[in-house]
This record gives structure tokens, C-alpha cells and sequence, in this order.
């Protein structure tokens, strides 16, 4: 009763997850929609008395391959989604024919076979319990498919860090030559290196620019990918505008300094009150 | 229960990841229709195990998913790898059997 009440529960969700996955137009959704049917597999497998293959399907499964997948989807762009144009005419309408093929064999199989109504059970087969009884066949009738498996994983982390790998081409600057080099070609400001991102009251993301000390906001202390993403805040929204108040205020302070000319600390505030 | 539903089940779920694999065209997307047929058969693999009262389908189950995390592997590699000369993720872009 509890099984059939599991069963109806989780296999609309599991359906669900896989249909996400075939309609979603973004990738991540199509994988969060796919972890989501994995673990309801892991249900089912801990209520068909395989509590070892559950516990692997949710370690390896979604928490593994799914990050994984989800690992290169970052990697690849979060918004890399297909376009709806079809390159090869008719492939819609071909791929429905051959999966309700699919369907078709599948159900004519299982309808035709003879299953018996009540499972078997593997109370006869694992009188120690489940894991016992697997460590037994796979240390024993199936020690060797084991080792080869392991061969294949060796040989796919192996082919995975080649397929990767980046052969350099030129040597890397040493810090020296990079020095040599911004002294010889570059202005001469440039040689202290670039100013770090601006760090204020409400901001100290890598996205907003640094204030110099005479109060203007720096570009090229924002990353070049960020200001080509459009994701960095607009330098204007940081620059120092002076009050009447606070001309005033300097004017009757220090005579030595310039009207309007702002010290560290205002430009602190100042970027805050933008 | 009838362990029938669960073969039902895994029939539903093994064709919509080949439709999944025949319709989208984006590698990562296809290739996660391919998990979930997998997925679709070892969800059999387990149900035929405890319909008959043997453990190998258990087994079989548990290689399937050993196999499974080594093609992930070496799949998203190469995917990675077509990405980086293509900056593309669609299978289309990939016709030339070449980098």
C-alpha cells in the first residue's frame, strides 16, 4: 500500500522531469528538471529492495554527473539554449514517427510477455540483506567485469584530461619580461599595473569602478569581460558631484584647498551617495 | 504492487529521452536524454531483478552506472573540446567529423 502510494506519487514527478528536460529551451533548466527524475529513480529503487543502488543513484547520479553537467553548462554559457529553425527538414515529424515506434515495440513486448503479477522478491536471494549480497557477486561471480570497470574509469579520466589539455605553444612571460615590456611600450603610467575595483559602502563587487584620488572613477580598474558583458555600473554613477553646500564648506574650512576638490573620504561618500 | 507499472514507467521515461535525443540539438541536452535512458533501463534492470528473485539485475544495474559516470567523462570533453575551437554547443556545428 505505501509502495503503490509512493509509486503514484513519485512516477507523475519522474515523468515530469524527464518531459522538463526534452521542452526546457535552457539547458539548466532541462538539467535541474533531470536531477529532479533521478532522485524519484532513487525512490524507486530503495522501495524495489535496492537500497544500495538508490544510495549510488542519488551519490553518482544527481549529485556527480548532475553537477558535473552542470559544471560544463556554466563553463559553456548559462544561456546557450537552441534555436526553434530546423536544419533538416521534416526531423520533428520523423523523430515523433520513430519514438512512437519505440513506444509501440515496447509496450507490444511487455504486453505479450507473461509477468507475474506478485514480485519474487529477493528475500531468498539476500538472506544477509541487500549490500552483503552484492559485495558477494561483485567480489565474486563478477570480480572480473569489476576490474576491467575500473580499467574504463582510469581510461576515460585519462582521455578526459587529454581531450582538455592545452599544449602551450609559446613560453609563458616571467614577471620580469612582462615588466620590461609594459616599461618599454607602454605609457609610463601604466607601469605600476592597473588600480584595483572600487570598494564603497554598498559596493566592493569587481563590477564597479575604483575613484582615483582626484575623484574620478577609474575604467580600467573593471574587468575588460565585464565592461564587454555590459555588466559593469557605469563609471558616471560613481564620479563626485560637488554640492553647493559643499563648496561652501570647503571655501570656509581650508583656504589651502581648492573649492570642490574632494579628500579619500569623500570620495568614499561620495560614491556612496550616487 | 504490480511490478508491471514500474516496467510502464521505464518504457515512458526510456522514449522520451530518445525523443529527447532526436529533437534537441544542443550536445549537453542530448546528451542528458542519453542519461536518462540509461536511467530508464536500469530502473528495468531493478524492477525484472526483484520480479524473478535474483540479484544479478542489481548488478547489471550497478555497471550500468560505472559506465555511465566513465562516458559523462570522456562526453563532456569532447564537448568541452568542440566548444573551445566552435564556441558552439549544437550538434549541428559538428558536422565535419573534425576539430
Amino acid at each position: 500500500m505505501g509502495e503503490a502510494a509512493l509509486f503514484w506519487i513519485m512516477a507523475p514527478i519522474a515523468v515530469l522531469g524527464a518531459l522538463g528536460l526534452v521542452f526546457s529551451r535552457k539547458a539548466v533548466h532541462g538539467a535541474l528538471s533531470l536531477a529532479a527524475t533521478m532522485i524519484s529513480l532513487a525512490l524507486f529503487y530503495i522501495a524495489q529492495e535496492a537500497p544500495f543502488l538508490g544510495v549510488v543513484q542519488i551519490v553518482v547520479y544527481t549529485g556527480a554527473i548532475m553537477m558535473l553537467f552542470l559544471f560544463v553548462i556554466m563553463l559553456i554559457g548559462i544561456d546557450s539554449s537552441d534555436s526553434r529553425v530546423e536544419t533538416i527538414r521534416g526531423q520533428r515529424v520523423a523523430a515523433t514517427l520513430a519514438v512512437t515506434g519505440v513506444v509501440l515495440l515496447l509496450a507490444g513486448v511487455t504486453i505479450r510477455a507473461t509477468l507475474p503479477e506478485e514480485p519474487a522478491g529477493l528475500a531468498q536471494a539476500t538472506p544477509d540483506g541487500n549490500v552483503p549480497a552484492i559485495a558477494d557477486a561483485i567480489f565474486g561471480t563478477y570480480v572480473w567485469a569489476f576490474e576491467v570497470v575500473a580499467a574504463l574509469l582510469i581510461t576515460a579520466a585519462v582521455g578526459a584530461m587529454t581531450l582538455t589539455h592545452r599544449e602551450r605553444i609559446v613560453a609563458k612571460a616571467t614577471q620580469r619580461e612582462l615588466s620590461i615590456k609594459r616599461f618599454s611600450e607602454g605609457a609610463p603610467g601604466d607601469a605600476a599595473g592597473l588600480p584595483v575595483p572600487g570598494v564603497y559602502a554598498r559596493h566592493n563587487a569587481v563590477d564597479t569602478p575604483a575613484l582615483l584620488p582626484d575623484g574620478t572613477p577609474s575604467e580600467d580598474s573593471v574587468n575588460r569581460v565585464l565592461v564587454a558583458r555590459g555588466a559593469a555600473r557605469s563609471t558616471d554613477e560613481f564620479r563626485h558631484h560637488p554640492t553647493p553646500a559643499d563648496i561652501e564648506a570647503a571655501a570656509e574650512g581650508d583656504a589651502d584647498e581648492p573649492a570642490g576638490e574632494p579628500g579619500p573620504d569623500d570620495d568614499a561618500s561620495g560614491g556612496e551617495r550616487a | 504492487m504490480n511490478p508491471t507499472n514500474y516496467l510502464v514507467l521505464s518504457i515512458i521515461l526510456f522514449s522520451i529521452g530518445a525523443a529527447g535525443v532526436l529533437i534537441r540539438r544542443n550536445a549537453l541536452v542530448a546528451f542528458m536524454s542519453v542519461e536518462l535512458m540509461l536511467n530508464a533501463g536500469n530502473l528495468a534492470f531493478v524492477t525484472f531483478a526483484r520480479m524473478h528473485g535474483n540479484l544479478d539485475g542489481q548488478i547489471v544495474a550497478f555497471f550500468v552506472m560505472v559506465v555511465a559516470a566513465a562516458e559523462v567523462v570522456v562526453g563532456l570533453a569532447i564537448i568541452v573540446t568542440i566548444f573551445r575551437t566552435r564556441r558552439s554547443a549544437s550538434v549541428d556545428d559538428a558536422s565535419l567529423l573534425k576539430l
